[in-house]
């Protein structure tokens, strides 16, 4: 069992020098989740706060659905998104299949009710504070939802990021979507699974901590964000 | 700040929503019947002081009137305009008035934008000056204090220039000094041609302002009378009780 330690130090040289694998792997991993919280993000919130305000039958259970959708299996999204994307789907002409393309897709399906659900969450108990102001103030439904918006963009932050921590973390549907191709689909994650079960510790603890570290870091820089504003706003 | 009432504040032209004219109004939730057949008018220039206990209904009164509340019995008409006239006329300074996580200027301007108003950064900044705020304008409105976040809201409530302006308790939870200023703000407000329907705790400040005085028990209006004599003579034993002092179930 000397493995496991010396593994460990010869991820950490990885790291210190900068290994041009690493990086690429590392640098996929930020470019696909990044765009696909973005996509997310662009469509979450308006859609959040549209049902934070919105009143019609079977909103409840609009609700319930997107709140459960929360907790979709990546490796089912990515079943979807390839059976759309294969060459046989309905998409299939994109020719978008094991391209990042394809794991931007996936990745955004997985974290788009993630951040709805919050965003919702948000915009409806700030709607109860606010909404008599608003009417007052002749607001419209529209005007109201972008005032709301805007008032909660700090706490909006942490529901975006809660996305975004979800989409570099997940493993099942960039595997099916990306193929985990080498040089051009392989991210962090993906990287991970082949190296461990190739027996190549080093480089997937080296990955680990970087996305780990990742983690991490955009985290506390959410939060620090957040209360560094709270403190100037109130 | 007596100044402000020979600014161009309040309504600009005479009045053309009001009088407003209410009929057995009534608002029940469930089992409680929050106000219970009341019938009023509330005619153009008037400063009218809404007096009661706690639970009285003065509140849910105060949102019937401006529309937040639908009634379940009764009618409310104004006398002219259309919907979109008659909600543009009004304001309405909350108990507890909701601060938008902006500066203080922003907040003004924010509700001056959204009803389209011309040379938004004049108005807010005479708001600002009306209710001697200026020099806080670029604070993050949410972290003034109670009684500056209380002066910011009628500023806000200014700048729309309403025709009518609802208050709900404006001074409660202030200081002698902070509730002279606010005081003296309606007063402006009202010389230039605002009608005031204010709801208050307070009998000083009620004598201070009230042209006229409705004094609401249990949900029901039990007396509405010039202010005078309202002080002077009630007529029902509930608001002489009221008067005195006493508690009354
Ligand atoms: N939406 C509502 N649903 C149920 N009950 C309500 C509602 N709004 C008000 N009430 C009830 O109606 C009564 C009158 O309330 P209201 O807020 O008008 O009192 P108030 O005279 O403003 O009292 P205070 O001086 O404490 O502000 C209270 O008993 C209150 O609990
Ligand atoms: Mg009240």
């Amino acid at each position: 069992m000397q493995e496991i330690p010396q593994s460990f130090s010869l991820a950490l040289s990885l790291i210190a020098s900068l290994d041009a694998n690493l990086l690429a792997i590392a640098g996929l991993s930020l470019r696909v989740s990044g765009v696909a919280v973005l996509l997310a993000a662009l469509l979450a919130l308006p859609l959040g706060a549209w049902l934070a305000l919105a009143r019609f039958p079977g909103r409840q259970g609009v609700i319930a659905v997107l709140n459960g959708m929360m907790g979709l299996p990546p490796v089912v999204v990515g079943l979807l998104v390839y059976l759309l994307l294969s060459r046989a789907g309905p998409l299939g002409s994109l020719g978008m299949l094991f391209t990042p393309s394809a794991m931007v897709v996936a990745q955004a399906l997985l974290i788009f009710p993630i951040i709805a659900a919050l965003v919702r969450q948000v915009i409806e108990d700030a709607w109860g504070e606010y909404r008599e102001q608003l009417l007052s103030l002749n607001a419209s439904r529209g005007q109201a939802m972008m005032a709301l918006l805007f008032d909660m963009r700090f706490t909006l932050i942490t529901a975006v990021l809660a996305g975004f921590g979800r989409a570099i973390a997940e493993v099942g549907a960039v595997m099916i979507v990306g193929g985990n191709i080498d040089g051009v689909t392989r991210v962090m994650t993906t990287a991970i699974a082949l190296e461990t079960s190739k027996g190549d510790l080093p480089l997937a603890l080296a990955l680990g901590v970087v996305l780990i570290a990742m983690v991490v870091v955009i985290n506390l820089a959410a939060q620090g964000i957040k209360t560094l504003a709270m403190r100037k706003h109130g | 700040m007596a100044s402000a009432a020979s600014t161009s504040a309040g309504a600009d032209i005479a009045s053309c929503i009001l009088p407003l004219r209410v009929e057995a109004l009534g608002f029940r939730a469930g089992d409680v019947i929050a106000l219970d057949g009341v019938s009023l008018n509330v005619m153009p220039g008037t400063r009218n002081i809404v007096l009661g206990a706690n639970g009285a209904g003065k509140s849910v009164l105060l949102r019937l009137l401006h529309g937040l509340l639908a009634p379940t019995s009764g009618r409310l008409q104004w006398h002219g305009g259309d919907d979109a006239d008659v909600r543009r006329a009004q304001a309405m300074v909350f108990q507890r008035p909701v601060m938008m996580r902006r500066s203080v200027r922003e907040n003004i301007e924010f509700a001056l934008r959204l009803v389209h108003a011309a040379d938004i950064d004049k108005k807010a900044a005479e708001a600002l000056e009306l209710v001697g705020l200026a020099r806080l304008a670029d604070r993050p409105a949410r972290l003034c204090s109670g009684g500056e976040q209380q002066r910011v809201a009628l500023a806000r409530a200014w700048a729309l220039k309403p025709e009518v302006l609802f208050l709900d308790e404006p001074t409660a939870s202030l200081d002698p000094a902070a509730t002279r200023a606010i005081e003296e703000t309606v007063n402006a407000m009202h010389a230039a041609g605002t009608t005031i329907v204010m709801t208050t705790h307070d009998l000083g400040q009620a004598k201070r302002l009230a042209d006229r005085v409705l004094f609401l028990h249990h949900g029901r209006l039990v007396e509405d009378a010039p202010a005078k004599d309202f002080f002077l003579q009630p007529t029902s034993p509930e608001a002489a009780a009221f008067i005195r002092g006493e508690l009354l179930w």
